[in-house]
């Protein structure tokens, strides 16, 4: 039989698994307490009940941030950059393909508060990166 | 390892029938999201996107999982442990599974919402599944008399399961406000739960074909061998830390993008091994190619290794930044789901849903198999071109408006949907018949056990009198 078909043993898997298990949990618990951008929320209250109307309409079915989400309609990530008004256009009365959603007032000013505060997390613009030949890239 | 049908053998196979009827379900959806992908404002007012999207991603997402549940279970009594452990937890949790599924068809259709991506159904429904998944646990490490001198496939259903449940939980943290407030943290972990999780089910479904291959063939000795171990640790390492691959663009820590970028690459172990060993392959192919299940193995061998030259392609930053948020992903996640997944698991099915019943008709199924392989090659290609004309509008130096991208890959859309089409009837071809042949011998001998035990207790009464 060959050496690769030979059976491993029960202690030797334990060792490998424990080590991994270990890394794991500890890079684990490295990013749970060490946020990246720690920019503070502007009208933190404002943004979050954006954030969850994003969520309770699921505009991420159609919509993405960064890139991650549904392909129907375009990235959202810096939205804002074209204007409150510009966007509050869109969420009044939706689009052929985009829903009204019936939006109040209130509402469309905590999802335009909440794109605000995402353009200042970052562009999702894949043109604005610098490409490496190690393959690495950076913005 | 042999394959007795009984009740004990019966119920853990209602898993696999329910995910079957799943997977119809989402073809359907999959169906109407295409046909609003090409017609704008298709049922915008009736069933919109935001809709039909969760309908057929949950509905593909719980074909794999309550399919992958039902297999195990089945293995795990083949594999000659005691019986399965409780049947009362059986029973209780196909009930909080299906009663999960069904909360999440209606409050999709209602609009209800709340979750995010893949589990967008208000947060309490996940309670369900998540007391469901730990009666699973629990069945199975009951079940398993030692975990001493076991193969590799017990190790990878064993941690399969436990990664799922933590993953599972990780991906609800956001419900606690200090990470619900860090936004881009919040996407970080988001990430790294979904990432890990889909290596978790990957990790349950790789080691039930490697049980198959073994009962196939009639030997134990890869199951055992040093390499299976060392492929199984690799794969482990991966599911914990490359899914910083999803979050190259997002401006998070720049080591999670190292150490993804870096861990992907180890994948390339995995492609040399399968070129390596082509040769043994087609031996295997040859020796085999009767056996109907062995030829759904044998498709999504085909399909790992096109996925996976993809995958490692799209693990490459610089590669990435053009991929990312294309069409390329939706190619890449539905090549992977249909042709590793969806295949693999089928191939589980018919063996175990043929096992005491009658096989359906073989022809039917190998010509659905091979329309089913066709058409998503070509419902692959169709979505990396569109993706490839969508990256090259999102790298113009002019900014050309989303209308001009999208018809620029009109025609790459409705090569996709037609293809879907055609998929769904190869798929159907497959599933309709061995769901048929499975519930008409399902039925005939639980109606004729049911009568013979009439007939026993009115022996009884009769004799008593
Ligand atoms: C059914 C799919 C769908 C849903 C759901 C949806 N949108 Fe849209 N949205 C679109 C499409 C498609 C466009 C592009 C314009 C067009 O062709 O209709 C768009 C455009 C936009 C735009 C303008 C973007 C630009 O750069 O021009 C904004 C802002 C927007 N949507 C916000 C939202 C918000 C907020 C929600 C959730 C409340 C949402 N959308 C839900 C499909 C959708
Ligand atoms: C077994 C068969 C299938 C499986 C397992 C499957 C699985 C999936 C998954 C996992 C996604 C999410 C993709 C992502 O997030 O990147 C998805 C999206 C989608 N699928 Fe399927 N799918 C199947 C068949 C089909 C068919 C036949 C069609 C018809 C054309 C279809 C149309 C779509 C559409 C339109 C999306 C949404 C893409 C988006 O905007 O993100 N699918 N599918």
């Amino acid at each position: 039989m060959s050496l690769i078909m030979k059976p491993f043993s029960d202690k030797h898997k334990a060792i490998l698994f424990i080590v991994l298990a270990v890394s794991f949990f500890s890079y684990t618990v490295v990013l749970y307490v060490s946020p990246p951008v720690d920019r503070p929320l502007e009208h933190a209250t404002a943004v979050l009940d954006g954030k969850a109307l994003w969520q309770k309409y699921n505009c991420n079915a159609c919509h993405q941030l960064y890139g991650l989400g549904g392909y129907l309609g375009p990235d959202l990530t810096n939205v804002y950059e074209k204007g409150p008004d510009y966007i509050k256009g869109f969420l009044v009365t939706g689009t052929n393909v985009m829903p009204d959603f019936h939006l109040n007032n209130e509402e469309i000013e905590h999802l335009i508060s909440y794109f605000k505060y995402l353009n200042t997390t970052g562009s999702a613009d894949p043109r604005s990166f610098k490409i490496y030949y190690d393959g690495r890239i950076e913005q | 390892m042999a394959a007795s049908n009984n009740k004990n053998t019966a119920f853990p196979k209602l898993f696999i029938v329910s995910a079957l009827l799943l997977l119809c379900c989402g073809l359907v959806f999959g169906l109407i999201g295409g046909l609003q992908y090409i017609i704008p404002g298709f049922w915008r007012n009736t069933l919109s996107f935001e809709k039909v999207r969760p309908l057929h991603v949950s509905s593909m997402v719980f074909w794999i999982i309550i399919a992958l549940v039902g297999v195990v279970l089945s293995f795990l009594q083949q594999h000659g442990t005691r019986r399965n452990y409780s049947p009362f937890l059986l029973r209780a949790q196909l009930i909080l599974l299906c009663l999960a599924v069904l909360l999440i068809f209606i409050s999709y259709f209602r609009g209800l919402f709340g979750g995010r991506e893949y589990w967008e159904f208000p947060p309490y429904i996940s309670i369900f599944i998540i007391a469901s998944w730990i009666l699973f646990l629990v069945n199975v490490i009951a079940s398993l008399i030692t975990i001493k001198k076991q193969p590799v496939y017990i190790w990878m259903w064993l941690t399969g399961i436990c990664f799922f449940l933590f993953t599972f939980l990780e991906s609800y943290l956001w419900l606690i406000p200090y990470f619900n407030r860090h936004l881009v943290n919040d996407m970080t972990v988001q990430w790294k739960s979904y990432g890990s999780m889909v290596g978790s089910w990957n990790m349950i479904m790789y080691g039930s074909s490697i049980f198959l291959m073994d009962k196939i063939s009639g030997s134990k000795t890869y199951s055992h061998s040093r390499i299976a171990f060392l492929l199984y640790f690799l794969g482990l390492f991966n599911l914990m830390f490359n899914w910083g691959h999803h979050l190259y663009t997002v401006p998070t820590h720049p080591y999670v993008h190292y150490i993804a970028y870096a861990v992907s690459m180890t994948e390339l172990l995995i492609l040399g091994r399968m070129i390596l060993t082509w040769r043994q392959s087609l031996t295997a192919a040859q020796k085999f190619r009767h056996n109907i299940a062995y030829r759904f193995l044998l498709f999504g061998d085909v399909w790992i290794l096109l996925t996976l030259v993809l995958a490692l392609a799209m693990s490459i930053p610089a590669i990435n930044v053009y991929t990312h948020g294309t069409y390329i992903t939706v190619g890449h996640t539905m090549g992977a789901t249909i042709g590793i997944n969806t295949f693999l698991i089928l191939g589980m099915a018919y063996n175990l849903l043929t096992d005491e019943c009658r096989e359906p008709n073989r022809k039917i199924i190998i010509a659905g198999l091979n329309l089913a392989n066709i058409a998503l090659f070509v419902f692959w290609i169709s979505l990396i071109v569109a993706g490839v004309l969508k990256a090259a509008w999102q790298m113009n130096p002019e900014r050309l408006p989303y209308a001009a991208m999208l018809d620029s890959v009109k025609p790459w859309l409705i090569s996709f949907v037609v293809a879907g089409f055609v998929l769904t009837t190869g798929l159907l071809m497959i599933v309709l018949p061995l769901l048929k042949s499975y519930l008409s011998c399902y039925f005939t001998s639980h109606l004729f056990s049911l009568r013979s035990l009439n007939a026993k207790k009115q022996k009884r009464e009769l004799s008593l009198e």
